[in-house]
């Protein structure tokens, strides 16, 4: 780094393991991933918000990881579609993705499945979402899980087997009761719904 | 022509890549592992649409610290003189639409590359600029050669005088604007040199098409270039040939000695990677008493770039689907100063059956008959255009079965009859068209003594499933399950094969691996054995594709669309889908399904949302990124199904398969603007079918 660009050893946890970094004060969580970390699981689709590609869970919660700069993402616990297996086995969602064939390219697919995992754990917290009846869902339908998976963009058009998918795994799970699949998400997931639509500074302890 | 299998073809297979896409291991081409050399490139777009780059302040840029190059036309390493105009990267400083690249910067990091490429100072020489598509534009041209091989202009019989005399007439426009492919995976490159050879990760459609051109544009003998496309996060047409970004890489990777990677950028890809055009369609049809058409008239205007005459074959699908007695089909063309148009899922079937199907539609109404009657009557017994017989047409029967099963026969005919509270709820038909094309292509099959079969062919795999079918088809072939065969793609070291584009990539591809696998068995056969190094067997396909004639080769389908529209806000929503497909025999039921859902879901969003807004002032699309370029989300897809015919095809190739890329998204958009009539009366006869443009047309409600 030459001391012209402003620079930061940064600490990330991801998937479990700590790694430090010097970089860019520039980078983005996604960029640190994807080209100092070499996971590249987290896509790059728009680099601006708007396609979901790029969705990882920071301490259980699913984040835009092209909207966080790296030496913003510090404390919390970062989760890819690289920490999502357990031991060799599937998430029990990448296995609903595998059996309901809910991807074509695969490009949006490590986003969905992170944002799938994210979106059920805000759903067994009770956040409502815009299709919501009342204050609190009670049940995870199509339509609560359509509207809140619509920020992950799928071009190759793979909607009509993600939903099933994701409902597979919510099912089998028993919404309501108690989170998916094996480890993950590996640290607290937020506790409480958002104050006024903001998201809580939730800075869980890792595990 | 066929060959015997065993089960592999038609059966359920999972996809062979899947477990590496949904664990993140798969990896995309700037996702290869260089992490500590690599540096990058990032593109500098001009910001007139046309004029000269008059001066470029590089050396304050030059000076930054990372920077390693600045790229301009005046520094860039030469090219040869490319046939695609867009691909000659910095070659001059004439600026032909904003958005061009007119420089790039190669820095050491991708936030010094980009922040740098910002702050390039250019500056210009302007000149005004013509980017508006007219119906009159006085720059109007009758073109070459559209695209696919096709001609311009058709005319048969008389069709003037068929329309004064015609019992039932119409006459409408149809516009459908700019659309942008848009895969999800941005274009992207990772280029390595070694000495005088390049290796390419590159994401395209084709690796052996783009070998060839970057060959000939850095002047290498073609085995000096490697292009290598494992996985592609789509395409859908604007990855099917050597993109910008590939050609500046190479370029950047060269000046700067070291591997360059350049991963476009969303807002990069509206000006450099093509669209499809925006269309202009008068249709005119006369039929007699019956119903029965007498006229068939499709004149089309589109445009195309000044840097390279594209012309996208809309009114083709017009030629063959019904028949007529007197036809006529023309394009006109204007060369505009905007980004040149290109391949977009079935482009001229897409398009172009929105205009006739919605068309249709307005006929039947005419006619007082059923909009799926009056398809049936007009029938042709053999391709009217040719006189040629199908190897294979399901039209009426895919008609009927998804009639069926959409529950058509309770339809009230009359528009705006059905409300459910503040929507009204209405259904229409449309029909799907695609060719069933096949390319020459070369395949290399080799088994190995423990039994194992290895088959090598350079197809790519852009979410279509290929990889999976092929591996199907070369079992199938061998006669041995599919665990024992292993298909490597993605490799332009393969050899000869065509793109996966036009629908054709399953059916050229596995005719050359159908090919090489039952000659590799016979071989086996008659040898008895499988030596210690193996049996090793090339097959070419040139002159069985030179032999394919005789027959028109194409896929049909119907589409059924329910819309609801809201009488208060004018929102149209569709939540139900269904198409019934005659397109072969399927080789894979389980990805067959996905990439016929997934067409359709496309053929909606271009129903409901997509539209590329030129901005006139500036001369580009203003709505660059996927917050203001709409596609279909999850949210609005509710029910869309698609299902087959058990078709047999003895002549359009050895699996008797037919392509299913492109078939899904042709025709939807007309089915759900005919839903739309029906539900509110109103014809939408521009897409999008926006809110807008049915407000203050809808019934106000009482009560
Ligand atoms: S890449 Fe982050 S939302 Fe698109
Ligand atoms: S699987 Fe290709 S974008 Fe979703």
């Amino acid at each position: 780094m030459t001391e012209a660009i402003p620079g930061t050893r940064v600490r990330l946890q991801v998937n479990g393991q700590p790694h430090e970094l010097d970089l860019d004060n520039r980078t983005t969580l996604l960029d640190a991933l994807r080209e100092h970390l070499g996971l590249t699981g987290a896509k790059k689709g728009c680099d601006h918000g708007q396609c979901g590609a790029c969705t990882v869970l920071a301490d259980g919660r699913r984040i835009n990881a092209c909207l966080v700069f790296a030496v913003a993402a510090q404390d919390v616990e970062i989760q890819t579609i690289e920490g999502m297996s357990y031991d060799g086995t599937p998430h029990p969602m990448q296995q609903a993705f595998l059996d309901r064939d809910a991807f074509q390219c695969g490009y949006c697919t490590p986003g969905q499945i992170c944002s799938a995992v994210g979106m059920l754990e805000e759903f067994d917290q009770g956040w409502p979402s815009a299709v919501t009846a009342g204050e609190q869902p009670t049940a995870l339908e199509a339509d609560e899980v359509r509207e809140r998976m619509s920020g992950n963009l799928c071009r190759c058009g793979a909607y009509m087997n993600i939903v099933p998918a994701i409902l597979d795994v919510a099912v089998s799970s028993a919404r309501g009761l108690t989170p998916p699949g094996p480890p993950a998400p590996r640290s607290a997931a937020p506790q409480k719904p958002p104050a006024g639509g903001a998201a809580p500074g939730s800075r869980a302890v890792t595990s | 022509m066929s060959v015997t299998h065993i089960g592999a073809v038609g059966s359920d297979l999972g996809r062979i890549e899947g477990p590496a896409k949904v664990t993140g291991e798969a990896r995309y081409a700037a996702e290869q592992d260089h992490l500590h050399d690599v540096a990058y490139v990032w593109p500098v777009q001009s910001r007139i649409a046309k004029g000269t780059v008059r001066w470029i302040d590089d050396d304050p840029i030059r000076a930054l610290p990372q920077v390693l190059a600045v790229l301009t036309p005046d520094n860039a390493p030469r090219l040869q003189p490319p046939d695609d105009g867009e691909l000659a990267v910095l070659q001059s400083r004439t600026v032909s639409y904003r958005g061009q690249f007119v420089a790039a910067v190669v820095a050491q990091t991708l936030e010094t590359a980009r922040e740098a490429a910002g702050q390039l100072q250019v500056d210009y020489d302007s000149e005004s600029h013509d980017v508006q598509l007219t119906a009159d534009h006085s720059q109007l041209y009758r073109p070459g050669e559209p695209d696919a091989g096709f001609v311009s202009d058709t005319d048969e019989g008389d069709v003037d005088a068929a329309l004064e005399t015609a019992a039932f007439s119409v006459d409408h426009t149809y516009e459908t604007p700019a659309q942008h492919n848009n895969p999800m995976e941005p274009h992207a490159t990772l280029a390595v040199w070694d000495g005088d050879e390049l290796t390419l990760y590159d994401s395209n459609q084709g690796a052996y098409s783009v070998q060839q051109s970057l060959a000939k544009l850095f002047g290498l003998d073609p085995a000096a270039v490697h292009v290598l496309n494992e996985h592609v996060g789509g395409g859908f047409g604007s990855k099917g040939t050597a993109r910008p970004n590939a050609v500046l890489a190479a370029m950047a990777a060269r000046v700067v000695q070291r591997p360059v990677k350049l991963a476009l950028h969303r807002h990069h890809m509206f000006a450099v990677v093509g669209y499809r055009t925006p269309t202009i369609q008068r249709i005119r049809l006369g039929a007699d008493a019956d119903g029965r058409l007498s006229a068939i008239a499709h004149d089309v205007v589109e445009q195309t770039s000044t840097v390279l005459e594209f012309v996208e074959q809309t009114a083709v699908a017009t030629r063959l689907l019904y028949a007529a007695p007197n036809r006529r089909t023309t394009h006109r063309i204007a060369r505009l100063d905007v980004p040149t148009p290109r391949w977009m899922r079935a482009p001229g079937e897409c398009p172009g059956m929105y205009a006739l199907e919605s068309a249709m539609d307005e006929l039947a109404i005419e006619c007082g008959l059923d909009p799926i009657e009056v398809r049936i009557r007009n029938e042709p017994h053999c391709d009217p255009e040719t006189g040629k017989p199908w190897s294979s047409r399901s039209l009426v029967e895919c008609l009927h079965r998804g009639a069926d099963l959409f529950g058509w026969a309770e339809r009230d005919p009359r528009p705006a009859t059905r409300t459910e509270g503040s929507w009204q709820v209405g259904t229409g038909v449309a029909a799907s068209t695609y060719p069933a094309y096949a390319a020459a292509s070369s395949a290399t099959a080799r088994a190995d003594a423990d039994g194992t079969y290895r088959v090598r062919i350079t197809a790519s795999d852009i979410g279509t499933g290929a990889r999976t079918a092929l591996t199907q088809i070369a079992a199938g072939a061998l006669h041995v399950p599919t665990d024992l065969v292993r298909v490597d793609i993605g490799d332009s070291a393969f050899g000869q094969a065509t793109i996966a584009g036009g629908s054709m990539g399953t059916a050229s591809w596995g005719w050359a691996v159908t090919k090489a696998c039952v000659e590799l068995r016979e071989e086996v056969e008659r040898r008895g054995d499988i030596p210690g190094d193996g049996i090793e067997v090339r097959a070419e396909t040139s002159a069985e594709i030179k032999a394919r004639t005789g027959y028109t080769f194409q896929g049909f389908g119907a589409q059924f669309a329910e819309a609801r529209v809201n009488v208060d806000t004018g929102e149209v929503r569709v939540p139900r889908l269904l198409g019934m497909f005659g397109v072969g025999r399927i080789i894979n039921p389980r990805t067959a399904r996905s990439q016929l859902i997934g067409g359709m879901t496309m053929g909606l969003s271009m129903a409901l949302h997509e539209e590329g807004v030129l901005d006139p002032a500036f001369g580009d699309y203003v709505n660059h990124d996927l917050a203001e370029y709409h596609v279909a989300t999850c949210a609005d897809v509710t029910d869309i199904r698609a299902q087959w015919l058990d078709e047999q095809d003895q002549h359009v190739n050895p699996m008797g398969s037919k392509g299913i890329g492109e078939i899904g998204i042709v025709g939807t958009a007309a089915a759900v603007a005919n839903a739309v009539h029906h539900a509110s009366g109103v014809r939408i006869r521009d897409l999008p079918i926006r809110l807008d443009k049915l407000l203050g047309r809808l019934p106000t409600r009482i009560g």
